[in-house]
């Protein structure tokens, strides 16, 4: 088997992310998605380290994971408050600044 | 496994093996975030997706992330979406109704455009023969270590200003999250008198008493044979979840007069 055969894979689960943050409306759901594509990009990285052979790619990952986690915490924090201001966690319902 | 890291073969068949057998479970692990109806169903096979993302990593070498992948993501980041899902409602299935016309349809355009050109182009590029991270670790004396080597030397301002990332975020999610309270919190004195001069002085009935069951759903019957409302919690009244029995033979015009009271 070849090695880049992974990221053939990583591109198939970003893409997979990428029509999931377009198409659902559950906001939950669409961050779900964002780290799908996160994680490809992840596998991505690791990937790049072993074909290069340094453990560079690694660290990115690494820092991708960290930066991801913090995304995460603040996002839901938001969903959580615009919930309890709203009764919902779908994203078409904030629309106040829609003309 | 530690030869896979230290020797440089391209692919064994083990690997190959693990491979074609990991990747469909994850690209379908995936689709299937995409396509539940309900919102756990998405987090668990998320979740799927995840640990089969982490063996893949350990596959390549990197055993740190991958041990970091089951920690953080399945460990931490799971937990977190699973318990704003509860605290959101389990209940809150998404609606599959399109509100932009044919925005499906252009997204999946665009998915398969975005994804054509990154496969033209790694299928067009040129890779190295793939020697592994083993060499690596050799050279700095063990995998952790390498990595240890590259975060607090090479990488260190971007570890520091990841660790000020992080606790921004820690702070936003508190201010985010955090209620001001606008009145005076009410004391024991205060909430007697105001349950004195209520109209129901006495402790509402509890669920289930003389009821066929005695779960908190099941509201209590009143000695006339008629259901009391006061006896269920607010929360399931709200859902419409309460369940109506009433006993069988036991002042049934009662019953009737308090349908229609």
């Amino acid at each position: 088997m070849n090695p880049e055969n992974y990221l053939y894979l990583a591109t198939i689960l970003f893409v997979i992310g990428a029509v999931g943050v377009l198409v659902r409306r559950n906001a939950i759901v669409v961050f779900m998605c964002i780290e799908l594509m996160l994680n490809a990009s992840n596998l991505a990285f690791v990937s790049f380290a072993r074909l290069n052979g340094n453990i560079d790619g690694q660290v990115v990952a690494f820092f991708v994971m960290v930066v991801a986690a913090a995304e995460v915490v603040i996002g839901l924090a938001i969903i959580v408050t615009i919930f309890r201001t709203r009764r919902s966690a779908s994203v078409d319902d904030p629309n106040l600044l829609k003309l | 496994m530690i030869e896979l890291l230290s020797a440089a073969p391209p692919t064994s068949t083990g690997e190959a093996l693990a491979f074609w057998v990991l990747a469909p479970v994850a690209v379908v692990a995936a689709v299937m975030i995409l396509v539940s109806r309900k919102a756990v169903h998405s987090a668990l096979w998320m979740a799927t997706t995840m640990i089969v993302l982490a063996v893949l990593f350990i596959m390549q070498g990197g055993i740190f992330l991958g041990v970091v992948q089951v920690v953080v993501y399945t460990g931490a980041v799971m937990m977190l979406f699973l318990f704003v899902l509860m605290l959101v409602g389990v209940d809150a299935s998404d609606s599959f109704v399109e509100t932009l016309r044919a925005q499906r349809v252009a997204a999946i355009l665009l998915a398969l455009g975005v994804g054509g050109m990154l496969i033209a182009a790694i299928s067009r590029a040129t890779f190295p023969d793939a020697p592994g991270v083993g060499a690596a670790n050799d050279a700095a004396g063990g995998h952790v270590e390498a990595i240890a080597e590259a975060i607090f030397t090479r990488y260190v301002f971007t570890f520091e200003a990841v660790s000020v990332v992080l606790i921004t975020a820690a702070v936003g999610a508190m201010a985010l999250t955090h209620r001001e309270r606008l009145t005076p919190r009410k004391l024991q004195a205060e909430l007697s008198v105001e349950r004195m001069r209520s109209e129901h002085p006495t402790p509402y009935p509890s669920p289930g008493v003389y009821a066929q069951h005695n779960a908190v759903d099941t509201p209590a019957l009143l000695p006339d044979g008629t259901a009391s409302d006061a006896s269920v919690p607010d929360e399931l009244r709200r859902q419409g979840t309460v369940r109506h029995t009433e006993l069988e033979g036991i002042g049934e015009s009662d019953a009737d007069e308090g349908d229609q009271r």
